[in-house]
């Protein structure tokens, strides 16, 4: 079963002569438990599918469907009961001035858990921090810890699938492989299903079983990740785009 | 090399006071450049850009820069007064940060700016200063210079923007040009673009170019030489190519944690992080 479903889903900024589309008849489908992975450049729409998704972006026609429930303009409280997002910064998706005890107590609280001093152990536990961060103002963590915090805030509910926003771009390659690890063993752990956005395609080969890559609001191809490996790519794009991931070749200059 | 280095640098070391004592950003750091593409790598808070700035003396105070020799072709750096630095900084040397969005003044069209680095430093007319600016934007492949040069900076792309910042630093020919993550803020795509014509200059001008990154593929694809600085000290000096030979425990970690296409694994490797790396003398980056 697909957990999520998109069809011919369009959003879109501003209106009359102003209006940009940022998302064109994206269709795509997440099986239940899969990881898929959205790639393309700064612009190309990757992020805005997952902000349409939360609600955080109203403008959008088409269709979007979790868990088989179709989503109307609205996002209910069960909703965030299912998909939860972690976003790309950890220095600016946490309040500075909520230690991290309130952080993850203000997100139980509002999903009306019991035994909220338990929970929080718990999560802090799964996200491998000891329980001596749980009084800790995000200042005084670590960006990889920070990014720790927000991944045990999207946990919080209980959620099936998590959205992540570029979850490791604001972090350091030695941080990223811890990041990706506990993000890979969390996925087994839960049954998560995971949408990932990122413009780092060894990152998604190495999440994600699928990919679709953007250009343009428009998604340009559908990859396996055993054809990411290979190089096999249909569309220029995409080839350009595995090209420069593989590393930097001096004889290819070119002027895009 | 047989050759005198531009720069010679020997034990650098950066500073700053704060409630805690002193903080040694750079601990004794010695290295020289020739005319060659030396990368420097290393993680966030290794004091990678600290070096870069150390050398430009752009380190604010109450932070001290000092170092038992810092020397551009023979003139001493530490000792020149502010005014004389000045004629250094953009003429001799100049650097390339890592977000244009941050470094371009936003309310000066590009074409001003580039101008006014050049007469400053050549003291040419504005007709001079006019040509040379157009051809420079032409260099780094921009197609239409006659509109970006009346343009303003928020007008242009991450991409554009950062080749524009190329073109402004070497307008005036430096001998030395230090890059600070000049592709990081950039999409992939636009980086190789942005790389080849960094190398293509200064390959065709033979200039010396610090390469300042935290990327350790880009860094042993495209530099000659690779300083790999770990806590404010150069753990280890080798030579691009060779990466994948590398011996310290640091740098092997750095490679284990990259999730790489073409060999894929399971789990990615953590770096365990050694207290003694921190304690071991600098290796020197000297030739």
């Amino acid at each position: 079963m697909s957990e999520l479903h998109f069809k011919d889903l369009n959003v879109w900024f501003g209106e009359g002569a102003d209006r940009v589309d940022a998302v064109k008849h994206a269709t795509f489908d997440v099986p239940s438990g899969a990881s898929f992975g959205l790639v393309g450049e700064s612009g190309s729409g990757k992020s805005t599918i997952l902000r349409a998704l939360v609600g955080l972006v109203p403008t959008w026609s088409g269709k979007m469907s979790v868990g088989g429930k179709q989503l109307g303009p609205k996002r209910t409280r069960e909703f965030f009961k299912e998909v939860q997002m972690v976003f790309q910064d950890p220095y600016a998706s946490l309040h500075p001035r909520h230690s991290v005890d309130q952080v993850l107590g203000e997100t139980l609280k509002l999903h009306g858990f019991r035994g909220i001093d338990k929970r929080i152990e718990k999560l802090l536990a799964d996200v491998g921090l000891g329980p001596a961060f749980r009084f800790r103002y995000p200042h005084q963590l670590s960006g990889g810890q920070r990014q720790r915090v927000a991944i045990a805030r999207a946990l919080a509910p209980e959620p099936t699938v998590l959205l992540l926003d570029e979850p490791t771009s604001a972090l350091d390659v030695s941080v990223q492989a811890e990041v990706l690890n506990l993000l890979a063993d969390l996925r087994e752990e839960h049954k998560l299903t995971y949408l990932m956005v990122s413009h780092d395609l060894a990152v998604v080969a190495h999440m994600c079983e699928a990919t679709a890559v953007m250009q343009n609001g428009e998604i340009v191809e559908m990859l396996s990740v055993e054809d990411m490996r290979a190089m096999r790519a249909k569309n220029p794009y995409t080839q350009h785009l595995l090209e420069s991931a593989s590393g930097y070749n001096p004889s290819a200059e070119q002027s895009a | 090399m047989s050759e005198k280095p531009l720069l010679d640098i020997k034990n650098l070391r950066v500073t700053f006071p704060t409630r805690q004592g002193e903080f040694e950003a750079v601990r004794g750091v010695s290295f020289t450049l020739g005319r060659e593409r030396l990368g420097i790598v290393g993680e966030s808070g290794s004091g990678k850009s600290m070096t870069g700035r150390a050398i430009l003396r752009l380190i604010r105070p109450p932070g001290r820069v000092e170092a038992d020799r810092l020397e551009l072709e023979g003139i001493d750096l530490l000792s020149l007064d502010e005014k004389a630095m000045q004629k250094i900084r953009g003429q001799r040397i100049s650097m390339v940060m890592q977000d244009p969005k941050f470094s371009l003044n936003p309310v000066m069209n590009i074409g001003d700016q580039i101008m006014e680095i050049y007469r400053f430093h050549t003291g040419a007319s504005k007709k001079a200063a006019y040509e040379k600016a157009t051809e420079m934007l032409e260099a780094v492949s921009i197609r239409d210079p006659e509109r970006v040069m009346r343009a303003y900076p928020h007008e242009m792309s991450g991409g554009m923007g950062q080749r524009i910042m190329i073109a402004m630093m070497l307008v005036t020919e430096p001998e030395i040009l230090i890059a600070d993550e000049p592709t990081s803020a950039l999409d992939v795509s636009v980086q190789t673009q942005v790389l080849s014509i960094i190398d293509r200059l200064v390959r065709e001008r033979g200039m010396g170019l610090i390469f300042i990154s935290h990327d350790l593929n880009l860094v042993s694809a495209f530099c000659d030489r690779i300083l790999i600085m770990y806590a404010g000290r150069i753990v280890e000096v080798c030579e691009a190519a060779r990466l994948n030979e590398a011996t310290h425990p640091y740098t092997r970690g750095l490679l284990g944690s990259l999730p790489r296409l073409d060999e894929p694994r399971k789990r990615l490797s953590v770096l365990q992080r050694d207290a003694d790396w921190r304690e071991t003398e600098s290796v020197s980056g000297r030739q």
